[in-house]
């Protein structure tokens, strides 16, 4: 068995292994899952030291990497083909880092303890095959398989609207699912494998024009399919104005969920339309980019303002995501080497930064048992270490140089001027109304005269640190120093260039 | 050299590591590894200063760098760039920051987070020698944000006070405002010419990839940066404000060398700033430089007439590079960063003072306030003489380090006007001259309020003590480096730079725009020159000592009543006193606007875009149970025949849907394990 379907696989299987050991054993199910989602993280980081810089993948498969390809269902010639490249593989390393540290991040979780964990990895698995899927057909599958422990896991395990917040989750969501299911079948039945002649849900066939039929060549239906591709993505980005899920779903959700819907879930928004999207439509994709760049500037600057006039900490966050994730957008409109790989750095960032946010909240909601940002104050009297770690964490949000948020940031300001000039400058705006909301947050939590109600509160435990530290040391080393993961992108980034006409 | 460079820049940052991890455990809360490493980075200064001194030559350079991102088309190389011009930088900032640095061992004791200070001491160090040594707008624009930051977390240093909380807020915000400008100048320069390195630049400009209006447009939003950063008309609102830090941190930071760096990184791009440009650069300086001091005059905070005072001197600067005098505003940071520092450390020590005398009293007044000091002279010899050595240099008094910058200033805005066919460039020297009045006036009135007279409070005075030796001996070094002789060896000419090392050395850099033709370049012939200096020296030293003599007949002789004529001008009072109003201004338009701005957007988000889902979501609930119920009635009845057959399947079936997540999630399980199984076989 391959090294990528191992990493995959291996979480669920610790998810049967978790809902073998008996109900009592609540440690032991703590244990066994921290155990089983770091097998993945360290399998991922050893392929990160096998990983060939110069192989760009895309479309070609001879250029993808820890290949496996074999007949799944040769009746509808459905395959079973995984493979990383420098777009899926940073993903995929993120997304095992992340789960492992969000499985730290439940530990106080005690409500139906088996039934979380094990969801929680069977959502683990689901994520990884989105990201190594190179078979659309799997790649669907993957996406169900992630959408389903995600509703539990906020329906169940969440705040006291978790039943709203759920089901507002699952039904936008399924509605994307749904146009991409209508892509998925309109692209089957009009595309052509040149060897065996029949359809195929193969990804990299799909993005050789040549295997095209002649309806599918149709500029009208090509402009069509896109859209209701697009708009299957920009629910997960989530993309003005599909985009109210969002808040919703992240205040009800318990920690270590926020910590992966944002750090995980909204990049398959963004991942989608660089794996999917623009190879396989990338004439559409130029007509239509400037619509883009627009709706990442809308995103830059809506997502803050709303975020600077919310009063829960965790709708702030969730906010700061809508904004943050539209830099992505912003830098993959511009088809340049700088803004590709910006936004693909962003993605990677935002992936960490947002993780640390929402760590803290948790932390804070922990103790305090409730998130009004005007009811705290004077934090950082009881709480120096905590303080110390947050303002990192938010210092990195706004962009601050020597952190990774403002490599991405700048990446994609340079990448986007030369071609949109006047939504640069918009965009650029972006960072006054960022620091001003960050900054804000920053004085009423933890400056000024400390509330007499947190006179005992603790300061951070050494658990809570645990999941930030590797987080916060990642942003800054990878701040001052990017190039270990610009090196992963750039073969692919550059070949997808190459792509668009 | 290079080697040199790098410990010189790279052990404040140890230091900072070393600090913020150890610095609680360590013996004396660690400051003497912030002080050894800025001694340390100070002496290697130092020997980068002789050797460029015994090399004596103006076009000394020296420079490396390393590949940092490439990408495609995109890459930026990191590198250090050593010149006169930075090493005399370099020692400025290590001099300084050394200084501060040990003062802070005496001002700061007992402070229950003595070891954090000194950790962003270092840090802000490490920044501000990085901006100093990069080759690169990148890079500055990297450093030039992290000293903002080290600045936003000194201001808020006390933390728990409001005001500190909110001035730290304040003043990062409005920079920010400013590095908008800046970020986009260095779009338009990366666009244009495909690279951030200062000579790439140069080359670029001089070839003409980047002319015309966009050149002014790149010049003019770089230069936003440096209003930010100097504090300059309009976003000069957040310095005096930031006086709620340390005493030390504003004499470092907010005096002599993060708010210089605005002037700094204008001089480093002096050379693209077109004609228009550098008009722009002018005015704002000019006009800075007036209105600031005419706010000083009414202020009774000691250190807010200093944040003023401070402000004005950076518009001197700043109006030196507009009109091309750009060696004589590098002269006034450097100047200036001696007797700034050396007033607000003076200052310190008075407040110092004040603050014990008032725990020893039980009163609780601010320490800050003049109306409460008089005749300290006495009680605190050392710190006086050395105030009013500071004093007198920034009056332009000659013999003093600062009549040598400032006259030098002058007289280059005078030859610019004078250079000039617009009669209307002659506010320039107008701003300059009148603004060199208010300046020996409102020092003056300090010194006299704060050292001359009767005490106001005999109950404090008799409490006012000198301050230790670690805090009176970076004074009198910084005092004796406001002696002229410093800055004119090897000459001897108290009135005259023009032989002293810093003139031959410090040359203006060529203009690349010249290179361009077709745009206006100035030029100002050598005659015009020699006699703007003349009257211009004549003019300064007549208004700095009729600015000292108003001060005296005002305060020391009262021969003025003040009140009186307070009185009578109560409306230009009014508006000096309140600084014009623009901290009211902006609040009741940028700021009140933006929250409703916030709030108006986040109501539509929650209404109006979620308020159509939910509202679609309602109405598919209201249909689906409408076609319920017609379910129900008319075509269940049919199929209820069919139903009653497949009621026994259903019976064996609802026992999967028990209701339990577990039964749920085995059988999402069971269909995943079914599809490895299928793939593995």
């Amino acid at each position: 068995m391959g090294l990528l379907s191992l990493v995959t696989f291996i979480p669920v299987f610790g998810a049967l292994i978790v809902l073998l050991i008996p109900r009592q054993n609540e440690k032991a199910v703590k244990i066994v899952s921290a155990v089983i989602t770091f097998i993945p993280f360290v399998l991922a980081t050893y392929m990160w030291g096998q990983f060939n810089y110069t192989m760009s993948g895309i479309n070609n498969e001879a250029q993808f990497q820890f290949v496996q390809h074999f007949k799944w269902i040769p009746a509808y010639n459905i395959e079973y083909f995984i493979g990383v490249d420098g777009l899926s593989f940073p993903m995929v390393w993120l997304t095992t880092l992340l789960s492992f540290l969000a499985i730290i991040a439940s530990w106080n979780i005690n409500k139906a303890v088996k039934g979380y964990f094990a969801l929680f990895l069977l959502l683990e698995t689901g994520m990884l095959g989105v990201f190594v899927s190179l078979d659309f057909f799997l790649f669907y599958i993957f996406w169900e398989v992630m959408l389903l422990p995600m509703y539990f896991l906020i329906g169940i395990w969440g705040g006291p609207r978790r039943e709203y917040a759920a089901i507002k989750f699952f039904l936008y969501t399924l509605l994307g699912s749904v146009l991409m299911l209508i892509v998925m079948l309109a692209l089957y039945f009009n595309v052509k494998d040149p060897v065996t002649g029949g359809h195929t849900f193969n990804m990299l066939l799909m993005m050789d024009q040549s295997n095209h039929s002649g309806w599918l060549l149709g500029v009208d239906v090509r402009l069509w399919l896109y859209i209701l591709l697009f708009i299957g993505f920009a629910i997960k980005v989530p993309i003005f104005p599909f985009h109210t899920w969002l808040p919703d779903a992240h205040v009800e959700a318990p920690t270590a969920i926020s910590v992966i819907l944002a750090g995980i879930l909204l990049k398959m928004g963004t991942y989608g339309l660089f794996r999917l999207s623009y190879p396989i439509f990338p004439d559409v994709a130029v007509k239509t980019a400037y619509m883009l760049a627009v709706l990442g500037v809308i995103n830059i600057l809506y997502g803050a303002f709303v975020a600077m006039a919310q009063k829960d900490l965790k709708k702030m966050v969730a906010y700061s995501s809508v904004s943050h994730m539209g830099f992505v957008l912003l830098g993959m409109s511009t088809f340049t080497d700088a803004g590709m790989n910006g936004a693909l750095f962003q993605m990677f960032s935002h992936g960490m930064i947002t993780a640390m946010l929402f760590l803290l909240v948790g932390v804070i909601y922990d103790r305090a048992h409730h998130r009004e940002i005007d009811g705290f104050g004077g934090l950082a009297v009881k709480m120096p270490i905590f303080a110390g770690v947050a303002t990192l964490a938010f210092f990195a949000a706004l962009g601050l140089p020597g952190m990774t948020g403002f490599i991405a940031e700048v990446m994609v300001f340079i990448g986007t001027f030369s071609v949109y000039r006047t939504l640069t400058i918009l965009a650029v705006l972006g960072i006054i109304v960022t620091a001003s909301y960050i900054l804000w947050t920053v004085q009423r939590v933890f400056l000024g005269k400390l509330n007499p109600k947190y006179e005992n509160i603790s300061e951070i435990s050494g658990r809570e640190l645990f999941t930030l530290v590797p987080l916060g040391i990642l942003v800054i080393l990878f701040g001052i120093y990017p190039i270990p993961i610009l090196n992963l992108f750039r073969a692919s980034m550059t070949h997808l260039i190459n792509l668009i006409p | 050299m290079i080697t040199l460079a790098l410990y010189i820049w790279l052990l404040p940052l140890l230091a900072f590591t070393i600090q913020i991890f150890l610095g609680k455990r360590l013996p004396r809360k660690g400051d003497w590894v912030s002080v050894s490493a800025i001694g340390i980075s100070f002496a290697l200064s130092l020997i980068l200063f002789i050797r460029m001194l015994s090399n004596y030559s103006p076009d000394f350079q020296v420079t490396a760098s390393v590949p940092w991102i490439n990408i495609g088309q995109f890459k930026i190389d990191m590198g250090i760039y050593i010149d006169n011009f930075a090493i005399v930088m370099l020692m400025v900032v290590t001099t300084v920051s050394f200084l501060v640095h040990v003062y802070s061992i005496g001002y700061m004791a007992g402070d229950p987070l003595y070891n954090r200070f000194f950790a962003y001491l270092s840090l802000f160090s490490f920044s501000m020698l990085g901006l100093v040594l990069f080759d690169n707008l990148f890079g500055i624009f990297v450093m030039w944000e992290l000293v903002g930051i080290c600045s936003y977390l000194l201001i808020g240093y006390y933390f728990e006070k409001d005001s500190a909380a909110n001035a730290g807020k304040k003043a990062f915000i409005t920079n920010r405002i400013g590095d908008f400008g800046f970020l986009l100048g260095l779009l338009v320069v990366f666009t244009a010419i495909g690279s951030f390195n200062l000579s790439d630049v140069y080359q670029g400009v001089a070839q003409g990839k980047l002319s015309g209006g966009l050149l002014t447009a790149a010049g003019i939003l770089l230069f936003c940066g440096a209003i930010g950063k100097s504090a300059q008309f309009p976003l000069h609102v957040w310095l005096p404000d930031a006086m709620e830090g340390p005493t030390p941190v504003s004499a470092l930071i907010h005096a002599a060398t993060m708010v210089a760096a605005g002037v700094y990184l204008v001089a480093r791009i002096s050379f693209m700033l077109s004609f228009d440009a550098m008009l722009v650069v002018a005015y704002i300086g000019g006009f800075t430089a007036l209105f600031a001091a005419t706010i000083a005059i009414t202020q009774n905070d000691i250190k807010r007439v200093l944040a003023y005072s401070t402000i004005s001197q950076l518009g001197y600067m700043i109006m030196a590079m507009g009109v091309g005098a750009y060696s004589a505003g590098f002269f006034h940071l450097v100047t200036h960063a001696m007797f700034k520092a050396g007033l607000f450390l003076g200052s310190g020590s008075v407040i110092h003072a004040m603050h014990h005398a008032m725990e020893k009293t039980n009163v609780h007044e601010d320490p800050n306030d003049i109306r409460l000091m008089g005749g300290f002279k006495n009680k605190m010899p050392a710190t006086y003489i050395t105030f009013l050595v500071f004093t007198l240099a920034i009056s332009g008094i000659p013999f003093f380090s600062g009549f040598l910058s400032k006259d030098a200033i002058l007289g280059g805005t005078l030859a610019f006007a004078m250079s000039q066919s617009n009669p209307v460039h002659y506010l320039l020297p107008f701003f300059g001259f009148t603004a060199a009045i208010i300046t020996a006036f409102y020092m003056f009135r300090v010194v006299i309020k704060t050292f001359y007279g009767e005490p106001k409070r005999p109950d404090l005075y008799e409490h006012i003590h000198e301050s230790p030796k670690v805090m009176t001996v970076p004074l009198m070094v910084l005092a004796s480096l406001s002696i002229f002789i410093f800055y004119t060896l090897p000459s001897f000419n108290p009135i005259s730079a023009e032989q002293g090392w810093y003139e031959q050395l410090i040359e203006k850099p060529a203009s690349a725009v010249s290179a361009q033709l077709g745009y206006p370049v100035l030029e100002i012939s050598e005659q015009i020159e020699h006699s703007a200096h003349v009257n211009g020296m004549m003019i300064s030293i007549l208004f700095a000592l009729t600015g000292i003599a108003l001060a005296f007949l005002f305060y020391f002789w009262k021969k003025v009543d003040v009140e009186a004529l307070t009185e009578k001008i109560k409306p230009l009072y009014t508006l000096s006193y309140h600084k014009y109003f623009f901290d009211e201004l902006y609040n009741a338009t940028v700021v009140k606007g933006l929250l409703a701005w916030n709030n108006l957007l986040a109501w539509f988000d929650s209404n109006v875009i979620d308020g159509i889902v939910n509202g679609s979501a309602f109405i598919m609930r209201h249909f689906s149970s409408f076609t319920g119920k017609f379910d129900l009635g008319f075509i269940d009845g049919l199929v209820n025949a069919v139903g009653d057959l497949t009621q026994d399947v259903g019976q064996s079936v609802r026992k999967i849907q028990t209701g339990q997540v577990q039964y749920y999630i085995l059988g999402a399980l069971a269909g995943l394990v079914l599809i490895i199984v299928t793939v593995l076989i």
